[in-house]
């Protein structure tokens, strides 16, 4: 039952859109500080367009896609229409209006200070307000998901609730939570002196806060992936879902300790203290946990389908999987670019190997890696398994979804291999220029320039992933039936109260960010002397 | 709706999950703050407590050690920032145009040199209260402008700057629109050298940074040098001694060449 396909379809053509225009600058970066092109006279421009590229990328699409299968998710798990449309409504226009804000004075060059913000440098506060709205409208759709769960359950009183309703809800109170660090970075830190109110801050406390963000993001963008691992791509594979509770405990557990790890992001600053470091490294590691559970059940799930097909042995129910099926090949290919990733994660996350690659392009190539890849391939899947259902039309072009897909995952391949590569050489990140002349750097122009074809054939898959959904629009007019989300091979009849609501794990969720942050940003706030001078980019007179 | 809370505090989910959850906690940080801080080599602590303190960022003097290391030379003691020395009045303008009559001789009678000294028409006005500030407590030498400041007072030399920077920048004589060069627009990534551009006008501009478009080329080119050899230290962090360091004599004559040649 999907009443709201309008509001989903305005949210998906909004991200996407984002997603085409994000995706075309980040090659340009790519190429103009590549040993293919000359050194661009302005470094000004790049960082112009890092940040849009990354504001957009990061802040704008995922929150969009989040959001939009957040509601597609609420009316079709829940079977009923979606409460607060206007609402829903509402903060689609706030993000609108808030990305819109927030783009104009990038593109005008005011505010090359990058998605991170990185103060001191202070850019236009219009950029800044702009984040803030885009925050602010999808804090709407945490609300919204959590008044529908509320009035599901006091009409299905012990009844569990969907899993994907279940699942969404944890992701969107992840999201709640940990978006509020840099709300309060941008209110009180960096917002009063860009508006002229203050000319000193405290980048230090201003990190902290960044910090609280910045990880959780991470799998706020991964939950909609986790999602359709679960929900979409047993069903559409033609399996069960291994087991229902296993999914509530992965989803669950990135609830608790998805949050108090951000300061792994802070190994190299020396506002905080060794000890805190050290805290949160142990609770990234555990973070592990909920994927590894994940994989289990996705794979175990996967060998149910190969086994109703008929695959025999210890592999054959590989051989016989439905790999022309685009959401087996999209599963498939995101599995791979997770575990490349997830082991590159590891290094990222222990104190001490951080340290061989801190600030280098390993980095970048590390988040494009994950998001980019694993991450972005599931939304493409998603998006292509419910499209027919927001239009009303067939989704008919098979082969290009293949092609598409295929494209993306051998564009990402090859654009954060070498990625990762210079960075172990030391690369250093977020610079415009690079002599590739010389020699101590001479020896990473091939695999910077192996980086850009990557990029080329990543922009081709984010076309053709347009052309099917504009082509969707367009197609012949079907009843797609209601939609169906994965089936459990036991169907859960009862569940422990802690599996069906989420009153212990945001207790937990919360307390675990007051021990891991509290007194840093206490102690921060507590010691005289930390504000330093804001430096104010503006544009050359 | 007590019952309820009573009812899921006594469930065996609530007690495993928080037991798990304050276990690690309480292993990760016995770990963190009392065993590794002990590991680290070349540590001093007097106790557990001490290396606590330590691993949970708190700032410790060790005895005999200063915290802070002073400088032997004298340091500028002026805070830059985008706030200071905003909006002049017309009466402060004023009295700096009166107090400016003692520097026609070297910049000029309407802040334009000729005599190879800056020209300050039009300079940020932080910029030129900072360099009297430093002339006047000795964080910049100079032979000729140390006597020349000695009697100003902090109003003083907020006027004059509030004057000079009201006056135009005037530079008919210069012909602009040149390519920058290399060390401008890019500067020198594999020596650490950011772009003076990046500061100084032709790409951005930072507070703090002068304006260096249409002056002469002998001043710029005696400061980059003074900056390398160490001879000029009012630059508080070190940003200019670091660039000039690491420039060569035919970057610093580039550079000097395109600023002065801007309009």
């Amino acid at each position: 039952m999907l009443n709201s396909r309008r509001l989903i379809l305005a949210h998906f053509w909004f991200a996407f859109a984002g997603f085409g225009a994000a995706l075309l600058l980040g090659e340009w970066q790519m190429f103009i500080r590549s040993p293919l092109h000359a050194w661009i006279g302005d470094p000004e421009l790049y960082y112009r367009s890092v940040t849009a590229h990354g504001t957009t990328m990061a802040y704008v699409m995922p929150t969009l896609v989040a959001m939009g299968f957040g509601y597609f998710v609420t009316e079709a798990s829940l079977k009923r229409p979606l409460i607060g449309l206007h609402w829903a409504w509402a903060g689609l226009a706030l993000v609108f209006v808030g990305t819109i804000t927030a783009i104009v004075p990038v593109a005008l060059g005011l505010d090359t200070v990058l998605y991170t913000f990185y103060p001191p440098m202070i850019g236009n506060p219009f950029y800044y307000i702009g984040v803030v709205l885009v925050v602010v409208g999808s804090w709407i759709w945490v609300a919204l998901m959590s008044v529908n769960l509320y009035h599901w359950k006091r009409q299905n009183p012990g009844a569990p609730v969907p899993f994907p309703m279940f699942a969404t809800v944890a992701g969107s109170y992840l999201w709640g939570w940990t978006a509020v660090g840099a709300a309060l970075e941008l209110l009180f830190q960096i917002i009063p002196v860009a508006l002229g109110l203050s000319s000193t801050i405290d980048a230090g406390l201003a990190r902290v806060f960044f910090s609280w963000t910045l990880h959780a993001i991470v799998y706020f963008w991964l939950i909609p992936t986790y999602i359709a691992y679960y929900t979409i791509v047993p069903r559409a594979i033609g399996g069960r879902l291994f087991s229902d509770q296993m999914g509530r405990i992965s989803f669950i557990l990135f609830l608790v300790v998805a949050m108090p790890i951000g300061v792994h992001h802070l190994f190299a600053d020396p506002e905080v203290g060794s000890g805190f470091k050290f805290l949160h490294s142990v609770f990234t590691a555990l973070v592990t946990l909920p994927t590894l559970l994940t994989v289990f059940t996705i794979c175990a799930s996967v060998e149910i389908a190969g086994r109703l097909r008929g695959g025999k042995g210890v592999l054959g129910w590989l051989v016989v999987l439905p790999w022309r099926n685009p959401v087996m090949l999209g599963a498939a290919f995101s599995f791979i670019m997770l575990g490349f990733g997830g082991a590159g994660g590891l290094i990222n996350m222990s104190y001490q190997l951080d340290s061989t690659i801190h600030n280098t392009q390993w980095i970048t190539g590390h988040f494009h890696l994950i998001f980019g890849g694993a991450i972005v391939i599931m939304y493409f899947v998603i998006a292509y398994d419910v499209w027919p259902h927001l239009t009303g039309r067939a989704l008919e072009c098979v082969r290009l979804m293949r092609v598409q897909l295929w494209t993306w995952f051998v564009g990402m391949i090859v654009l954060t291999f070498p990625w990762h590569y210079v960075g172990v050489l030391g690369m250093p990140r977020r610079m415009a220029f690079y002599d590739y002349s010389d020699p101590v750097i001479a020896e990473q122009a091939a695999s910077v320039a192996m980086s850009v074809i990557g990029g080329a054939i990543l922009v081709v898959s984010g076309a053709l992933f347009l052309l099917v959904l504009a082509r969707g629009q367009a197609g012949v007019r079907v009843e797609p039936g209601a939609y169906r989300f994965s089936v459990a091979a036991h169907p859960p009849r009862s569940l422990p109260a802690a599996l069906n609501g989420f009153g212990l794990w945001l207790g937990l969720m919360i307390g675990l960010t007051i021990v891991n942050y509290g007194f840093p940003i206490v102690h921060l706030l507590a010691t005289p002397g930390t504000a330093v001078p804001a430096v104010m980019n503006r544009a050359a007179p | 709706m007590s019952t309820k809370w009573i009812a899921a505090v006594r469930d065996r989910w609530f007690a495993v999950s928080v037991s798990i959850t304050a276990g690690l906690a309480i292993a990760g940080a016995v770990v963190g703050f009392a065993w590794l801080p002990f590991e680290q080599p070349g540590q001093q602590f007097h106790g557990v407590w001490d290396a606590i303190c330590s691993a949970a960022g708190l700032i410790r003097i060790l005895p005999g050690h200063e915290q802070v290391i002073q400088a032997d030379y004298p340091i500028t003691q002026f805070e830059v920032t985008s706030r200071v020395l905003r909006r002049a009045s017309a009466d402060s303008i004023g009295r700096g145009a009166t107090l400016a009559l003692r520097c026609t001789m070297c910049h000029g009678a309407r802040g334009l040199s000729q005599a190879n000294t800056p020209n300050l028409a039009g300079q940020y006005p932080v910029t030129i209260y900072k360099e009297l500030l430093d002339f006047k407590t000795g964080a910049r030498a100079s032979a000729v402008m140390a006597p020349l400041v000695a009697d100003l007072n902090d109003t003083d030399m907020r006027d004059l700057a509030a004057y000079y920077a009201y006056l135009p920048r005037e530079s008919a004589d210069h012909v602009g629109g040149n390519e920058p060069p290399r060390i401008v627009s890019n500067g020198a990534p594999m020596r650490s050298i950011a772009p003076c551009g990046a500061c100084h006008g032709e790409l951005a501009s930072k507070v703090g940074a002068a304006w260096l478009e249409g002056q002469p080329v002998v001043y710029l080119r005696a400061q980059l040098a003074a900056f390398a050899s160490g001879v000029r230290r009012n630059d508080i962090n070190e940003q200019m001694r670091n660039v000039a360091r690491g420039m060569t004599p035919e970057e610093i004559d580039a550079a000097s060449r395109f600023y002065a040649g801007q309009p």
